[in-house]
């Protein structure tokens, strides 16, 4: 067993995810410390080859290649049964992958075909006497835990979206491409995608560098127009607390919190969201909070870095504006 | 149609978390509940049952304190509850539990359909669901949002799964594991007669011998994380800094300098 670092790199349509790319950032760092390559696994059809030059400017020493008509698109079985394979011919120490939807199925299904550990959502990697330490939240981030895979090998973690940097592509990088052949032939397959609704419009929570985010306070559906001006005006996304969800003004997709997504972006605006334990527990790592609240007594403004006692309707439209001017 | 539905117990959402000077995770004196994300799951099972006919089996691996999710899912409307433990089980990771679980399903014998929730609001590694179903050998339909068609006759599913770019649509053969999320139904409120059915209700307990399984794949042994250490996150520093002004466009100005110079606009 050498001690390469293998980082699956997801696609949609050819393109990756930044979160991909903060996965190979944090292989980098591993990698400076105890040796080895960066080897990245990337699967599809067609733009797999600019993808792979990416993956060298991001930090991969090669990069494993496979396509296919059955790569198209992201299914666990042909998925995991090519990364298991790759994985026994390279033998590395450590995958790492990120945790995004795939990335969290592709993870555990991966785990029990090489029965090995997988650990979740990290949010820090240390190496300590040779061993990867990993922290990561638990209790929706109320507490943390430190969490190493002693025995088995290979250690595979899922890198939390946002929490490893982005590392500076360096376009000048190069390596080797190793083609590899899909496992399964498509009849071997039992899931098969029937087709594909994108969201409309708007930025994902997930990478968002910038939230807007909207509570009871916005009052209904309708409310949500000044937060999504605002947003277009720094392309943020749209981001909901649950009781605006719960209300049905929004849809669960914009749920930030305990039982919504966890995020963690440059800057998140919360505007007439009173800040309950369970929507500061998904948002509390974001860099800078600014709450936009009516009442001065509200929880929000506990965990903001700034704040405006301000009627939301009438804050949001006004920072927008100043913000139009400034951006420009 | 026999579906089977996995649950875990875990400390309320609420719930104030901290760890005691012994360095064990205290939830106060929060109730332990049904994992949130399961209620979806025990839903989905019994409009699921009532469409097609059938039985609906929760099951979890956990000590006595797993009734709780049992009973909630019992008093919600499920038909047989199982729990499965054995003080071997303990520290077992996703790897191991999903070796439990997969050899309870097979125990059981005929499901047609595992539904289990997105992930645990505990440990929250949103692995079991993805991990049983590769143990099982089934299709893994994870973060299903809608399921669009149940073809009992064809033993096939179609169903509506939330990626970062939108939902994919995927069919697959029965049996499969479908992973549950928030907006694929409302989850009903327990009954009073649903209450009084569940606390009636008998809970057989299935040991590792009775699900057959190998020792060595439980617990510690069967696991591959370890998990020695947890600890409170260092709290956010202090109150805002509220920005006053005569107006509140003057306000937003400030506002905007400040957001400037800390570089996140």
């Amino acid at each position: 067993m050498g001690n390469d670092i293998v980082v699956w790199v997801e696609q949609f349509e050819g393109e990756a995810p930044g979160a991909s790319w903060e996965a190979m950032g944090a292989a980098r760092s591993l990698a400076e410390g105890q040796g080895g390559d960066v080897i990245a696994c990337l699967f599809g059809d067609d733009g797999l080859e600019e993808l792979a030059q990416e993956a060298f400017s991001y930090g991969a020493d090669k990069v494993l290649l496979a396509r296919g008509a059955s790569l198209v698109d992201f299914r666990v079985e042909p998925y995991a049964a090519l990364l298991e394979q790759a994985v026994k011919d390279v033998e590395p120490e450590i995958i790492l992958i990120a945790a995004t939807f795939r990335g969290r199925e592709l993870g555990p299904a991966l785990a029990v075909k090489l029965e090995t550990g997988c650990i979740a959502d990290c949010t820090a990697l240390s190496t300590e006497d040779g061993q990867v330490v990993a922290t990561r939240p638990i209790y929706a981030g109320k507490l943390m835990s430190r969490c190493t895979i002693p025995e088995r090998r290979p250690q595979i973690f899922t890198t939390r979206v946002r929490a490893f940097g982005k590392p500076e592509p360096q376009p000048d990088r190069d390596g080797e491409v190793v083609e590899l052949e899909p496992t399964m032939a498509e009849d071997q397959i039992g899931v098969k995608v029937a087709g594909f609704k994108e969201t409309e419009g708007g930025v994902s929570l997930a990478d968002a560098s910038i939230i807007v985010s909207g509570g009871r306070g916005v009052a209904g559906p309708e409310g949500y127009e000044p937060l999504r001006e605002l947003a277009e005006t720094l392309n943020a996304a749209i981001g909901a607390s649950r009781a605006a969800v719960d209300a049905g003004w929004i849809p669960y997709e914009h749920q930030v919190g305990q039982t919504g997504k966890t995020v963690s972006p440059d800057l998140y605006i919360a505007c007439g969201i009173s800040g309950a334990i369970q929507h500061l527990a998904g948002m509390r790592t974001s860099k800078v909070i600014v709450a936009i609240n009516k009442d001065p007594e509200a929880p929000i403004f506990k965990v903001a870095d700034y704040g405006l006692v301000e009627d939301l309707f009438d804050a949001v439209p006004a920072l927008a504006e100043v913000l139009r001017e400034k951006l420009q | 149609m026999h579906i089977v539905v996995c649950t875990k117990y875990t400390p309320d959402s609420e719930a104030k978390m901290s760890i005691t000077e012994e360095g064990n995770v205290s939830w106060g004196d929060s109730p332990l509940i049904i994992n949130p994300w399961d209620e979806y799951s025990v839903e989905e099972a019994l409009l699921l049952r009532d469409e097609y006919g059938g039985t609906v089996t929760v099951i979890s691996m956990g000590p006595e304190e797993a009734l709780e999710a049992l009973k909630h899912a019992v008093a919600m409307g499920a038909d047989e509850a199982i729990r499965v433990w054995d003080d071997a089980c303990a520290g077992s990771d996703t790897l191991a539990t999903s070796y439990v679980l997969a050899k309870t399903i097979e125990k059981i014998g005929d499901a047609d359909l595992v539904l289990c929730g997105k992930s645990a609001i505990d440990a929250q590694t949103w692995q079991t669901g993805a991990a049983l179903a590769t143990r099982l050998g089934c299709p893994s339909l994870m973060y299903t949002i809608d399921i669009t068609e149940l073809n009992a006759d064809e033993m096939s599913i179609t169903v509506e799964r939330l990626l970062e770019e939108g939902r994919q649509v995927v069919s697959a053969p029965l049996p499969a594991v479908v992973g549950t999320i928030k907006g694929i139904n409302e989850p009903r409120y327990t009954s009073f007669i649903g209450i009084r059915k569940a606390a009636k209700m008998d809970y057989p307990l299935w040991t590792l011998e009775d699900i057959d399984a190998d020792l060595q794949k439980v617990g510690p042994s069967g696991s591959g994380v370890r998990w020695p250490e947890v600890f409170e996150p260092p709290v956010r520093e202090g109150e805002a800094e509220i920005v006053e002004a005569e107006t509140v466009e003057e306000e937003a100005e400030i506002l905007v300098e400040k957001l400037l110079a800390e570089k996140v606009v």
